[in-house]
Protein backbone atom coordinates (compact mmCIF):
# COMPACT_ATOMS: atom_id res chain seq x y z
CA UNK A 1 0.00 0.00 0.00
CA UNK A 2 1.30 3.33 -1.03
CA UNK A 3 2.01 5.56 2.58
CA UNK A 4 -0.32 8.44 0.73
CA UNK A 5 -3.45 6.38 0.68
CA UNK A 6 -3.75 5.82 4.63
CA UNK A 7 -4.31 9.71 4.38
CA UNK A 8 -7.23 9.61 1.44
CA UNK A 9 -10.74 10.25 2.43
CA UNK A 10 -13.00 7.31 2.84
CA UNK A 11 -15.95 7.28 0.63
CA UNK A 12 -18.75 8.45 3.69
CA UNK A 13 -16.55 11.17 4.99
CA UNK A 14 -19.07 13.65 3.16
CA UNK A 15 -21.67 12.36 5.07
CA UNK A 16 -19.60 12.16 8.25
CA UNK A 17 -18.90 15.08 11.08
CA UNK A 18 -15.35 13.79 10.40
CA UNK A 19 -14.26 15.78 13.60
CA UNK A 20 -16.64 13.91 15.91
CA UNK A 21 -14.72 10.43 14.36
CA UNK A 22 -13.58 8.06 16.11
CA UNK A 23 -16.96 8.21 17.62
CA UNK A 24 -17.95 6.55 21.14
CA UNK A 25 -18.80 3.19 20.44
CA UNK A 26 -16.72 0.63 22.04
CA UNK A 27 -14.87 -1.71 19.42
CA UNK A 28 -17.05 -4.33 17.77
CA UNK A 29 -20.24 -2.59 18.52
CA UNK A 30 -22.60 -3.09 15.83
CA UNK A 31 -24.24 0.37 15.66
CA UNK A 32 -21.47 1.61 13.84
CA UNK A 33 -22.13 -0.92 11.01
CA UNK A 34 -25.81 -0.44 10.97
CA UNK A 35 -25.01 3.72 10.94
CA UNK A 36 -22.63 2.90 7.92
CA UNK A 37 -25.08 1.31 5.86
CA UNK A 38 -28.13 3.71 6.71
CA UNK A 39 -25.27 6.69 5.27
CA UNK A 40 -24.34 4.45 2.16
CA UNK A 41 -28.20 3.71 1.17
CA UNK A 42 -28.85 7.75 1.70
CA UNK A 43 -26.36 7.81 -1.00
CA UNK A 44 -27.45 5.32 -3.20
CA UNK A 45 -31.06 5.94 -2.59
CA UNK A 46 -30.75 8.69 -4.65
CA UNK A 47 -33.02 10.83 -2.14
CA UNK A 48 -32.24 15.02 -2.21
CA UNK A 49 -29.73 14.65 1.01
CA UNK A 50 -30.21 18.87 1.08
CA UNK A 51 -34.04 17.32 2.07
CA UNK A 52 -33.04 14.81 4.60
CA UNK A 53 -32.85 15.15 8.27
CA UNK A 54 -31.69 12.21 11.04
CA UNK A 55 -33.32 12.06 14.19
CA UNK A 56 -32.54 9.90 17.54
CA UNK A 57 -33.44 9.75 21.00
CA UNK A 58 -31.23 8.63 23.75
CA UNK A 59 -29.62 5.56 24.03
CA UNK A 60 -25.49 4.46 22.39
CA UNK A 61 -27.61 4.53 19.07
CA UNK A 62 -29.16 7.59 19.54
CA UNK A 63 -26.07 9.12 19.13
CA UNK A 64 -26.07 8.60 15.14
CA UNK A 65 -27.92 11.45 15.23
CA UNK A 66 -24.51 13.46 16.13
CA UNK A 67 -22.48 11.73 13.76
CA UNK A 68 -24.10 12.27 10.32
CA UNK A 69 -23.32 15.94 8.38
CA UNK A 70 -26.82 17.02 7.57
CA UNK A 71 -29.81 18.13 9.34
CA UNK A 72 -30.43 16.26 12.52
CA UNK A 73 -32.39 16.28 15.36
CA UNK A 74 -30.42 14.40 19.15
CA UNK A 75 -33.97 14.39 20.91
CA UNK A 76 -35.02 13.56 24.41
CA UNK A 77 -35.19 9.56 25.70
CA UNK A 78 -38.15 7.64 23.66
CA UNK A 79 -39.12 10.61 21.72
CA UNK A 80 -37.59 10.38 18.65
CA UNK A 81 -40.46 9.68 16.87
CA UNK A 82 -42.71 12.31 18.24
CA UNK A 83 -40.12 14.92 16.94
CA UNK A 84 -39.90 13.29 13.65
CA UNK A 85 -43.64 13.66 13.07
CA UNK A 86 -43.72 17.07 13.71
CA UNK A 87 -40.86 17.63 11.14
CA UNK A 88 -42.83 15.79 8.93
CA UNK A 89 -46.19 17.31 9.17
CA UNK A 90 -45.05 20.75 9.52
CA UNK A 91 -42.39 20.34 6.37
CA UNK A 92 -43.29 17.36 4.63
CA UNK A 93 -41.11 17.21 1.65
CA UNK A 94 -38.42 16.37 4.39
CA UNK A 95 -37.12 12.81 3.97
CA UNK A 96 -37.10 11.95 7.58
CA UNK A 97 -34.82 9.16 9.14
CA UNK A 98 -35.75 7.77 12.39
CA UNK A 99 -32.24 6.01 13.77
CA UNK A 100 -32.36 5.06 17.70
CA UNK A 101 -32.27 1.75 20.12
CA UNK A 102 -34.59 -0.87 21.29
CA UNK A 103 -35.10 0.26 24.70
CA UNK A 104 -35.63 4.38 23.19
CA UNK A 105 -37.86 3.15 20.21
CA UNK A 106 -39.85 0.39 22.17
CA UNK A 107 -39.72 0.67 26.17
CA UNK A 108 -39.81 4.32 26.69
CA UNK A 109 -40.73 5.18 23.17
CA UNK A 110 -42.78 1.74 22.49
CA UNK A 111 -46.75 4.14 22.86
CA UNK A 112 -45.02 6.62 19.84
CA UNK A 113 -44.00 3.73 17.91
CA UNK A 114 -47.55 2.50 17.71
CA UNK A 115 -49.26 5.47 16.63
CA UNK A 116 -46.62 7.05 14.55
CA UNK A 117 -47.34 2.97 12.51
CA UNK A 118 -50.88 3.25 13.17
CA UNK A 119 -51.51 6.77 11.67
CA UNK A 120 -48.78 5.81 8.68
CA UNK A 121 -46.28 8.43 9.11
CA UNK A 122 -43.88 8.75 6.11
CA UNK A 123 -41.04 7.99 7.73
CA UNK A 124 -38.19 5.16 8.04
CA UNK A 125 -37.33 3.84 11.17
CA UNK A 126 -34.21 1.82 11.67
CA UNK A 127 -33.84 0.12 14.77
CA UNK A 128 -30.48 -1.17 16.18
CA UNK A 129 -31.38 -4.20 18.68
CA UNK A 130 -28.91 -5.01 21.10
CA UNK A 131 -30.85 -6.67 23.64
CA UNK A 132 -30.09 -4.29 25.92
CA UNK A 133 -30.12 -1.12 27.45
CA UNK A 134 -26.42 -0.64 26.21
CA UNK A 135 -25.70 3.52 27.55
CA UNK A 136 -26.65 2.45 30.98
CA UNK A 137 -24.87 -0.29 31.53
CA UNK A 138 -26.84 -3.48 30.11
CA UNK A 139 -29.91 -3.62 31.90
CA UNK A 140 -32.84 -5.88 30.41
CA UNK A 141 -34.67 -4.99 27.63
CA UNK A 142 -38.07 -5.21 25.91
CA UNK A 143 -36.35 -6.76 23.74
CA UNK A 144 -33.76 -9.07 25.48
CA UNK A 145 -34.33 -12.86 24.76
CA UNK A 146 -35.91 -15.31 27.21
CA UNK A 147 -32.93 -16.74 29.95
CA UNK A 148 -31.09 -14.38 28.49
CA UNK A 149 -28.22 -12.76 31.22
CA UNK A 150 -28.40 -8.82 31.92
CA UNK A 151 -27.28 -6.78 34.57
CA UNK A 152 -30.56 -6.74 36.03
CA UNK A 153 -31.91 -10.21 35.27
CA UNK A 154 -28.61 -11.92 36.62
CA UNK A 155 -30.65 -15.25 36.46
CA UNK A 156 -31.74 -15.43 33.23
CA UNK A 157 -34.85 -12.86 31.58
CA UNK A 158 -38.03 -14.76 33.23
CA UNK A 159 -39.49 -12.44 30.70
CA UNK A 160 -40.37 -13.10 26.65
CA UNK A 161 -39.27 -10.37 24.52
CA UNK A 162 -40.99 -8.58 21.65
CA UNK A 163 -41.36 -9.55 18.35
CA UNK A 164 -40.99 -6.62 16.87
CA UNK A 165 -41.59 -7.19 13.16
CA UNK A 166 -44.66 -8.63 13.84
CA UNK A 167 -45.63 -5.16 16.43
CA UNK A 168 -44.78 -2.75 13.37
CA UNK A 169 -46.97 -5.06 11.07
CA UNK A 170 -49.86 -5.16 13.45
CA UNK A 171 -49.43 -1.44 14.28
CA UNK A 172 -50.24 -0.64 11.08
CA UNK A 173 -46.30 -0.34 9.16
CA UNK A 174 -46.01 -0.62 5.58
CA UNK A 175 -42.95 -1.79 5.09
CA UNK A 176 -41.24 -3.69 7.57
CA UNK A 177 -37.93 -6.12 7.64
CA UNK A 178 -35.21 -7.42 9.45
CA UNK A 179 -31.08 -7.87 9.35
CA UNK A 180 -28.32 -8.47 11.02
CA UNK A 181 -25.03 -6.60 10.68
CA UNK A 182 -23.44 -9.38 9.06
CA UNK A 183 -26.39 -8.82 6.34
CA UNK A 184 -25.22 -5.59 5.67
CA UNK A 185 -25.31 -6.24 2.18
CA UNK A 186 -29.29 -7.09 2.50
CA UNK A 187 -29.97 -4.54 4.82
CA UNK A 188 -28.61 -1.81 2.66
CA UNK A 189 -31.29 -3.27 0.17
CA UNK A 190 -33.61 -3.14 2.63
CA UNK A 191 -33.11 1.07 3.85
CA UNK A 192 -33.07 1.85 0.29
CA UNK A 193 -36.25 0.37 -0.32
CA UNK A 194 -37.35 2.32 3.09
CA UNK A 195 -36.37 5.44 1.93
CA UNK A 196 -38.33 5.52 -1.32
CA UNK A 197 -41.41 3.98 0.15
CA UNK A 198 -44.12 6.40 0.79
CA UNK A 199 -45.58 5.05 4.09
CA UNK A 200 -44.20 3.58 7.87
CA UNK A 201 -41.34 1.96 6.78
CA UNK A 202 -39.66 -0.58 10.05
CA UNK A 203 -36.50 -2.32 9.75
CA UNK A 204 -34.61 -3.98 12.70
CA UNK A 205 -30.96 -4.64 12.52
CA UNK A 206 -30.11 -7.37 15.22
CA UNK A 207 -26.46 -5.93 16.36
CA UNK A 208 -23.90 -7.16 18.81
CA UNK A 209 -23.30 -4.65 21.94
CA UNK A 210 -20.28 -6.88 23.09
CA UNK A 211 -19.26 -4.72 26.01
CA UNK A 212 -22.81 -5.38 27.93
CA UNK A 213 -25.19 -8.19 26.44
CA UNK A 214 -21.85 -10.09 24.75
CA UNK A 215 -19.96 -10.02 27.83
CA UNK A 216 -22.96 -11.28 30.18
CA UNK A 217 -24.11 -13.95 27.33
CA UNK A 218 -20.44 -14.98 26.97
CA UNK A 219 -21.00 -13.71 23.94
CA UNK A 220 -17.42 -12.47 22.13
CA UNK A 221 -17.33 -10.34 19.36
CA UNK A 222 -17.09 -13.17 16.48
CA UNK A 223 -19.05 -15.58 18.81
CA UNK A 224 -22.40 -13.35 18.02
CA UNK A 225 -21.13 -12.57 14.60
CA UNK A 226 -21.27 -16.24 14.17
CA UNK A 227 -24.24 -17.19 15.46
CA UNK A 228 -25.49 -14.56 12.97
CA UNK A 229 -23.79 -16.46 10.15
CA UNK A 230 -25.26 -19.40 11.63
CA UNK A 231 -28.27 -19.42 13.59
CA UNK A 232 -30.49 -17.01 10.85
CA UNK A 233 -32.66 -18.42 7.98
CA UNK A 234 -33.34 -15.80 5.27
CA UNK A 235 -37.17 -16.63 4.28
CA UNK A 236 -38.49 -13.20 2.47
CA UNK A 237 -42.56 -12.83 2.86
CA UNK A 238 -42.62 -14.70 6.09
CA UNK A 239 -45.72 -14.25 8.22
CA UNK A 240 -44.98 -11.86 11.22
CA UNK A 241 -45.72 -14.41 13.99
CA UNK A 242 -43.02 -16.65 12.94
CA UNK A 243 -40.32 -14.23 13.68
CA UNK A 244 -39.46 -14.60 17.93
CA UNK A 245 -36.05 -14.61 18.40
CA UNK A 246 -34.76 -17.45 19.52
CA UNK A 247 -31.72 -18.21 18.84
CA UNK A 248 -31.64 -22.09 19.69
CA UNK A 249 -34.36 -22.29 16.80
CA UNK A 250 -32.91 -19.95 14.07
CA UNK A 251 -34.37 -16.12 13.24
CA UNK A 252 -35.70 -15.72 10.74
CA UNK A 253 -34.28 -12.83 8.73
CA UNK A 254 -35.94 -10.88 5.29
CA UNK A 255 -38.59 -8.34 4.08
CA UNK A 256 -41.59 -9.59 5.31
CA UNK A 257 -43.96 -6.61 4.32
CA UNK A 258 -44.23 -4.31 1.77
CA UNK A 259 -47.80 -2.65 1.42
CA UNK A 260 -49.64 0.47 0.65
CA UNK A 261 -52.01 2.21 2.09
CA UNK A 262 -52.70 6.31 2.68
CA UNK A 263 -50.05 8.10 4.36
CA UNK A 264 -51.26 10.28 7.63
CA UNK A 265 -50.87 13.15 5.29
CA UNK A 266 -53.17 12.20 2.45
CA UNK A 267 -55.42 11.01 4.79
CA UNK A 268 -55.65 14.48 6.67
CA UNK A 269 -55.69 16.68 3.64
CA UNK A 270 -58.69 14.26 1.89
CA UNK A 271 -60.79 14.58 5.14
CA UNK A 272 -60.06 17.56 6.67
CA UNK A 273 -58.50 20.19 3.53
CA UNK A 274 -61.26 19.00 0.68
CA UNK A 275 -61.30 23.06 -0.89
CA UNK A 276 -57.84 23.24 -0.82
CA UNK A 277 -57.32 19.65 -2.73
CA UNK A 278 -60.14 21.04 -5.43
CA UNK A 279 -57.87 24.23 -5.75
CA UNK A 280 -54.63 22.25 -6.03
CA UNK A 281 -52.77 23.49 -2.82
CA UNK A 282 -52.88 20.38 -1.34
CA UNK A 283 -51.91 16.74 -1.66
CA UNK B 1 -12.92 -19.80 -2.90
CA UNK B 2 -13.34 -23.32 -3.68
CA UNK B 3 -14.76 -24.56 -6.41
CA UNK B 4 -15.54 -28.07 -7.26
CA UNK B 5 -14.95 -27.47 -11.07
CA UNK B 6 -13.77 -25.32 -13.08
CA UNK B 7 -16.21 -23.08 -14.62
CA UNK B 8 -16.70 -23.52 -18.35
CA UNK B 9 -16.41 -19.43 -18.77
CA UNK B 10 -13.02 -19.15 -16.48
CA UNK B 11 -10.96 -18.15 -20.01
CA UNK B 12 -13.65 -15.58 -20.05
CA UNK B 13 -14.76 -14.00 -16.72
CA UNK B 14 -12.28 -11.32 -15.25
CA UNK B 15 -11.88 -11.07 -11.66
CA UNK B 16 -12.29 -7.43 -10.76
CA UNK B 17 -9.08 -6.13 -8.88
CA UNK B 18 -9.22 -4.38 -5.86
CA UNK B 19 -7.02 -1.81 -3.41
CA UNK B 20 -7.83 -1.73 0.11
CA UNK B 21 -7.15 1.43 1.93
CA UNK B 22 -7.33 1.45 5.75
CA UNK B 23 -7.35 4.67 7.84
CA UNK B 24 -5.27 3.51 10.72
CA UNK B 25 -5.84 5.39 13.54
CA UNK B 26 -9.50 4.82 13.47
CA UNK B 27 -9.31 1.40 13.31
CA UNK B 28 -10.61 -0.36 16.94
CA UNK B 29 -9.46 -3.74 16.33
CA UNK B 30 -12.29 -5.63 16.39
CA UNK B 31 -11.05 -8.28 13.25
CA UNK B 32 -14.74 -7.90 11.16
CA UNK B 33 -12.86 -7.10 8.08
CA UNK B 34 -9.95 -9.91 8.81
CA UNK B 35 -12.61 -12.33 9.26
CA UNK B 36 -15.30 -12.03 6.70
CA UNK B 37 -13.17 -11.09 3.78
CA UNK B 38 -13.88 -13.54 1.35
CA UNK B 39 -10.63 -13.71 -0.11
CA UNK B 40 -8.51 -13.79 3.80
CA UNK B 41 -6.64 -10.62 1.91
CA UNK B 42 -6.09 -9.20 5.52
CA UNK B 43 -4.55 -10.01 9.11
CA UNK B 44 -3.97 -7.89 12.44
CA UNK B 45 -0.27 -5.88 11.71
CA UNK B 46 1.87 -5.69 14.75
CA UNK B 47 1.28 -1.51 14.55
CA UNK B 48 0.01 -0.03 17.15
CA UNK B 49 -2.38 2.96 16.34
CA UNK B 50 -2.73 6.06 18.51
CA UNK B 51 -5.20 4.86 20.53
CA UNK B 52 -3.89 1.18 21.13
CA UNK B 53 -5.25 -1.00 18.31
CA UNK B 54 -3.48 -3.37 16.16
CA UNK B 55 -4.96 -1.96 12.52
CA UNK B 56 -5.10 -4.59 9.83
CA UNK B 57 -2.91 -4.40 7.05
CA UNK B 58 -3.17 -6.50 3.40
CA UNK B 59 -1.22 -9.59 3.23
CA UNK B 60 -2.27 -10.95 -0.32
CA UNK B 61 -3.34 -7.43 -1.95
CA UNK B 62 -3.32 -9.39 -5.29
CA UNK B 63 -6.11 -11.02 -3.88
CA UNK B 64 -8.74 -8.62 -3.42
CA UNK B 65 -11.59 -8.36 -5.53
CA UNK B 66 -12.67 -4.77 -4.65
CA UNK B 67 -16.60 -6.72 -3.34
CA UNK B 68 -16.61 -3.76 -0.37
CA UNK B 69 -16.93 -5.90 2.67
CA UNK B 70 -14.29 -4.89 4.37
CA UNK B 71 -15.30 -1.59 4.54
CA UNK B 72 -19.37 -2.39 4.58
CA UNK B 73 -18.53 -4.16 7.88
CA UNK B 74 -16.09 -2.02 9.65
CA UNK B 75 -18.00 0.11 12.03
CA UNK B 76 -15.47 2.92 12.70
CA UNK B 77 -15.35 4.36 8.53
CA UNK B 78 -11.57 2.70 8.78
CA UNK B 79 -11.44 0.42 5.69
CA UNK B 80 -12.17 0.78 2.54
CA UNK B 81 -11.51 -0.86 -1.26
CA UNK B 82 -11.67 0.73 -4.90
CA UNK B 83 -11.21 -0.79 -8.18
CA UNK B 84 -7.66 -1.25 -9.10
CA UNK B 85 -6.98 0.28 -12.63
CA UNK B 86 -3.09 -0.05 -12.69
CA UNK B 87 -2.76 -3.31 -14.78
C1 LIG C 1 -36.34 9.92 30.63
C2 LIG C 1 -35.12 9.07 30.72
N1 LIG C 1 -35.20 7.88 31.33
C3 LIG C 1 -34.12 7.08 31.41
C4 LIG C 1 -32.93 7.48 30.87
C5 LIG C 1 -31.72 6.59 30.97
N2 LIG C 1 -31.39 5.93 29.72
C6 LIG C 1 -30.46 6.44 28.88
S1 LIG C 1 -30.22 5.49 27.52
C7 LIG C 1 -31.35 4.33 28.06
C8 LIG C 1 -31.66 3.09 27.30
C9 LIG C 1 -31.07 3.01 25.96
O1 LIG C 1 -31.31 1.77 25.38
P1 LIG C 1 -31.39 1.60 23.82
O2 LIG C 1 -32.34 2.55 23.23
O3 LIG C 1 -31.61 0.15 23.53
O4 LIG C 1 -29.95 2.09 23.32
P2 LIG C 1 -28.53 1.35 23.33
O5 LIG C 1 -27.70 2.10 24.31
O6 LIG C 1 -28.72 -0.09 23.69
O7 LIG C 1 -28.05 1.52 21.92
C10 LIG C 1 -31.90 4.74 29.28
C11 LIG C 1 -32.92 3.95 30.02
C12 LIG C 1 -32.88 8.73 30.21
N3 LIG C 1 -31.76 9.17 29.62
N4 LIG C 1 -33.97 9.51 30.16
S1 LIG D 1 -22.19 -0.27 25.45
FE1 LIG D 1 -22.82 -1.75 23.91
S2 LIG D 1 -24.22 -0.64 22.56
FE2 LIG D 1 -23.07 0.90 23.74
S3 LIG D 1 -21.32 1.45 22.43
FE3 LIG D 1 -20.65 -0.16 23.83
S4 LIG D 1 -20.96 -2.08 22.71
FE4 LIG D 1 -22.17 -0.48 21.67
S1 LIG E 1 -12.69 -5.59 -0.85
FE1 LIG E 1 -13.37 -7.71 -0.43
S2 LIG E 1 -11.64 -8.96 -1.11
FE2 LIG E 1 -10.86 -6.88 -0.93
S3 LIG E 1 -10.01 -6.79 1.17
FE3 LIG E 1 -12.12 -6.04 1.27
S4 LIG E 1 -13.33 -7.84 1.81
FE4 LIG E 1 -11.35 -8.58 1.08
S1 LIG F 1 -13.42 -3.83 10.70
FE1 LIG F 1 -12.64 -1.72 10.87
S2 LIG F 1 -12.32 -1.37 13.06
FE2 LIG F 1 -12.54 -3.58 12.77
S3 LIG F 1 -10.42 -4.31 12.53
FE3 LIG F 1 -11.19 -3.91 10.47
S4 LIG F 1 -10.56 -1.79 10.03
FE4 LIG F 1 -10.37 -2.07 12.25
MG1 LIG G 1 -30.31 -1.31 23.01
Amino acid sequence: MEPSARHMPHPLDDLLRVDRIPHIWCPGCGIGTVFSSCLTSMKSSGIDLAKTVMVSGIGCSGRGAGYVNLDSYHTTHGRALPFATGMKLANPELNVVVFSGDGDLFAIGGNHFIHAARRNIELTVVCVNNFNYGMTGGQVAATTPFLAKTTTTSLGNPDSPFNLPLLAFAAGATYVARWTVLHARELMGSIQEALLKKGFSFIEVLAPCPVNYGRRNKLSLLDTMRLYQQKTIIKNGASPTELDIDFSRGVVLGKFIDIQRPTCIESYDRTCRPQEIAEGKAA
Amino acid sequence: MKLWRIPLDSQTVQTPKGIVHILEDRCKGCGYCIEFCPKKVLQFSNRFNKKGYHPPEAMNEGDCVNCHFCEIICPEFAIYSMEDTRA
